[in-house]
């Protein structure tokens, strides 16, 4: 112990003062933190919006298309994505593995608790409730997949669209039924983030596939689009179709604030996603393509069945790297296009007449960020988790 | 079809050739994308002129209707002059910006890799903390939380050192007293001086071998000769003071500029530092290990051998953000700080056509990102390493 600490704080004298400077520095910071959370924080206020914060105006008689689909959603993950340990992983003891896990999830799982706390409600209890057992479905699901004779030999893809199922339905049914105009709060920033991603992708790989062609003019076409949008900062490009998206459509339709925004995301993401497939392109070593020449294959064949698949699978950590910045980048089209996304929503109780001029803005940024954080955090982790376990350069 | 099976060869058929195919297809992608751009501008005739909105410059020579703080611009002045000056605070914010991020990320990127693990720590946390949080929510606390509530009012203001005055109303930091023409040439003389002695010095050590100590050297002389030239002019420097509502003397920094100009520099050296941390740790091992053969200390080790590695790897990454941060800047609009974003929406807001306004500001956006690519590369192009 000693040893250690001499080691690594007290190495040489400078070391002893940056030690006591960084120390003095981390514990002010740690115990202000912890006051400002337990003793001087007044989290009534976000006690009192919580609703507002997550769904907005949401229609509460439509509620439980939300939180079904959020069930779906978490069913999707669990059933999808939890793959079988690495063949290599060493054994490892029952505590360890609960470490291992509350290491990877205790994050989100204290968030969900905390919400469950600051909701107070028996329902959301039971929403929680549901979430849990659609986790446990999904992992249960998964395992069967692995063991029951039957399931393993449904294909990849199949079973894949198959537990993704339940979450599109809810969600395509949710779109349908509740005016878009009326959501709002986090639910608003995710859900256009996810949208977005869904459809900024086959445009992003079509540009990918097109600044990478042989093809003169495609590529100049290619070129332009992801030069002239990666050169344009995206707050600009959301005012602009806030105030003249509806000049570039035919008359009768007319654009609501979400599908501007969604637009916008869209069209910009899609720049970035394809820079993103054009690396995991140019990682495909050059015998692939040929080995597939050999074989007598199409250009097409080749690009569909060999590159791409290989392409896309490599840059897969770059690509969630890209969602959570899209999902960070949400909350500009509260600014841009007042649509009531969270940090809006933040600002706006703020100046509810029970909380203005009280200086509240520390406690509802405070619960945004958490938000934001904790949501970004676990992804990033998670997405190095998954390079390492892909071994992306490593093959 | 060859000459040994003796079958005569035959033409390869139009719709298989991969030539015709390939310009086939080419032109159909492009008749595509002719006719979406086509729709789109169909659709903005038919609606401009439906709405008899002018869809030319004009709009640049109206008068302005409004005032940008901290500026003497007049009301009355065209809408052009007050682009002219968000360009100038774009800039402003950008430049400063870049500068004080770049420094602040490579220390924290080294601090990341410090043997002390309380350094180490730390610099984790700051860096985990901001990279995961929007950049729009981290300024909406600097402005809202940090600079309008928790800055003490102008009556009460903070003056550590009595350097400085901390108010709502804004920072006001010690500055030099004289026209900037001035100080610009003093500093462009200091720099001149300075470049030259670094030639001299870093001659005398190829041809003695003692250490050139350049960059040492190139910065006292700097120093020296600015403060001469300073003085020689007869120009002094002024604090800061509080005058009833405001403050008099220094440089005044809008609380909107303190606000963006803090939020860009803390988030972009957190991406900053991650990139340094990544390429400290790509140089070979045995670069390290070599200088401690030769008994180099630690702080030449880094400054000799490893940073200026790190750095060749870093400079392409390290001027991505930079242009991050150029465009990350147009955030100032959600703050009111007058930079070129802010100044298109209120024109727009003032009656000015949208879609020529913002592709004016698109165009000056782009610009300036390819001004800076172009720096980047020659930069690169410098300090690439000539490979056989």
């Amino acid at each position: 112990m000693t040893t250690w600490i001499r080691r690594n704080l007290f190495r040489t004298w400078w070391d002893g003062v940056l030690t006591v400077v960084f120390g003095a520095l981390s514990i002010w910071v740690l115990w202000s933190l912890v006051e400002f959370v337990l003793i001087t924080g007044r989290w009534e206020i976000i006690e009192v919006n919580l609703k507002l914060l997550l769904v907005g105006r949401f229609p509460a008689e439509q509620l439980w298309l939300v939180n079904a689909s959020v069930m779906a959603i978490a069913f999707w993950l669990t059933a999808a994505l939890g793959g079988k340990q690495a063949p290599d992983a060493p054994v490892r003891s029952p505590l360890a593995k609960f470490g291992g896990f509350v290491q990877r999830f205790g994050l989100v799982i204290a968030l969900g608790i905390l919400l469950v706390v600051l909701a107070g409600t028996q329902s959301s209890l039971a929403v929680a409730g549901g979430v849990v057992a659609a986790l446990l479905a999904g992992r249960g699901l998964n395992i069967a997949r692995r063991r029951v004779k039957g399931l393993t030999r449904i294909p990849g893809v199949i079973w894949q669209i198959l537990v993704l199922s339940p979450a599109v339905a809810l969600i395509a049914l949710t779109l349908m039924n509740a005016d878009l105009e009326l959501w709002g709060g986090f639910l608003i920033n995710f859900y256009i983030a996810i949208i977005s991603i869904v459809l900024c992708f086959p445009l992003g790989v079509l540009l990918a596939l097109g600044r990478k062609s042989t093809l003169p003019i495609v590529r100049l076409i290619s070129t332009t689009y992801i030069e002239l949008i990666r050169g344009a900062p995206l707050f600009v490009l959301l005012l602009l179709s806030g105030v003249a998206l509806e000049f570039f459509v035919p008359p009768d339709i007319a654009p609501g604030s979400v599908f501007r925004a969604v637009t916008v995301f869209t069209l910009f993401t899609a720049a970035y996603l394809a820079e993103i497939v054009r690396g995991g392109l140019q990682s495909i070593p050059k015998g692939q393509l040929e080995a597939g020449k050999a074989i007598g294959l199409s250009t097409w064949k080749i690009t569909f069945l060999i590159t791409l698949p290989q392409a896309l699978r490599n840059v897969i950590p770059a690509q969630i790297g890209q969602f959570i910045s899209l999902f960070k980048d949400t909350t500009l089209a509260g600014a841009a296009l007042s649509i009531v996304e969270v940090l809006k929503v933040s600002e706006a109780i703020t100046k509810q007449d029970d909380f203005l001029g009280k200086g509240y803005i520390y406690e509802s940024l405070a619960f945004v960020s958490l938000l934001f954080w904790v949501g970004s955090y676990v992804m990033s982790r998670e997405s190095q988790r998954l390079e390492k376990r892909l071994g992306v350069g490593q093959r | 079809m060859s000459p040994l099976t003796g079958v005569p060869a035959q033409k390869t058929p139009v719709w298989r050739n991969v030539r015709v195919l390939r310009w086939v297809f080419q032109i159909v992608v492009l008749a595509v994308v002719v006719g979406i751009i086509y729709w789109l501008y169909n659709n903005y005739q038919v609606n401009v002129s439906r709405s008899k909105i002018p869809t030319d410059y004009r709009f640049l020579d109206n008068p302005t209707n409004f005032t940008i703080p901290g500026n003497d611009l007049d009301q009355s002045q065209p809408v052009r002059d007050a682009f002219v000056q968000g360009f100038y605070n774009t800039l402003r914010v950008s430049i400063v910006g870049i500068i004080l991020a770049i420094i602040l990320g490579t220390i924290i990127g080294m601090a990341r890799l410090s043997k002390n693990f309380l350094v180490r720590t730390v610099a984790g946390a700051y860096v985990e903390l901001i990279r995961n949080l929007p950049l729009l929510v981290l300024l909406t606390f600097m402005n809202l939380a940090v600079v309008l509530q928790t800055f003490p009012r102008i009556e009460d203001a903070w003056e550590p050192l009595d350097l400085f005055v901390i108010s709502n109303r804004g920072i006001a930091i010690p500055w030099f007293d004289g026209s900037s023409t001035v100080l610009g040439l003093s500093l462009l003389a200091a720099i001149v001086v300075g470049w030259l002695v670094a030639k001299w010095r870093t001659a005398y050590s190829d041809r003695t071998g003692k250490p050139s100590q350049a960059l040492a050297w190139a910065v006292g002389v700097v120093v020296v000769v600015a403060v001469v030239v300073w003085v020689a002019f007869g120009y002094n420097w002024t604090l800061p003071e509080v005058d009833d509502r405001g403050t008099v003397g220094g440089l005044r920094l809008d609380p909107s500029f303190f606000a963006l100009l803090v939020t860009l520099v803390i988030y972009t050296s957190s991406h900053i530092a991650e990139i340094v941390r990544g390429s400290i740790l790509s140089v070979p091992r045995g670069q390290g290990e070599a200088a401690d053969a030769i008994a180099l200390t630690h702080s030449q080790k880094m400054r000799l051998v490893i940073l200026p590695q790190a750095f060749r790897v870093a400079m392409p990454a390290i001027g991505n953000q930079s242009l991050n941060l150029i465009k990350n800047s147009s955030l100032g609009a959600a703050i009111s700080y007058f930079e070129l974003t802010q100044i298109a929406q209120i024109t727009v807001g003032n009656g000015s056509p949208a879609v020529p306004a913002f592709t004016l500001t698109l165009l000056v956006y782009l610009s300036i990102s390819l001004v800076t690519s172009l720096l980047i590369n020659i930069v690169n192009r410098r300090l690439a390493l000539v490979e056989r």
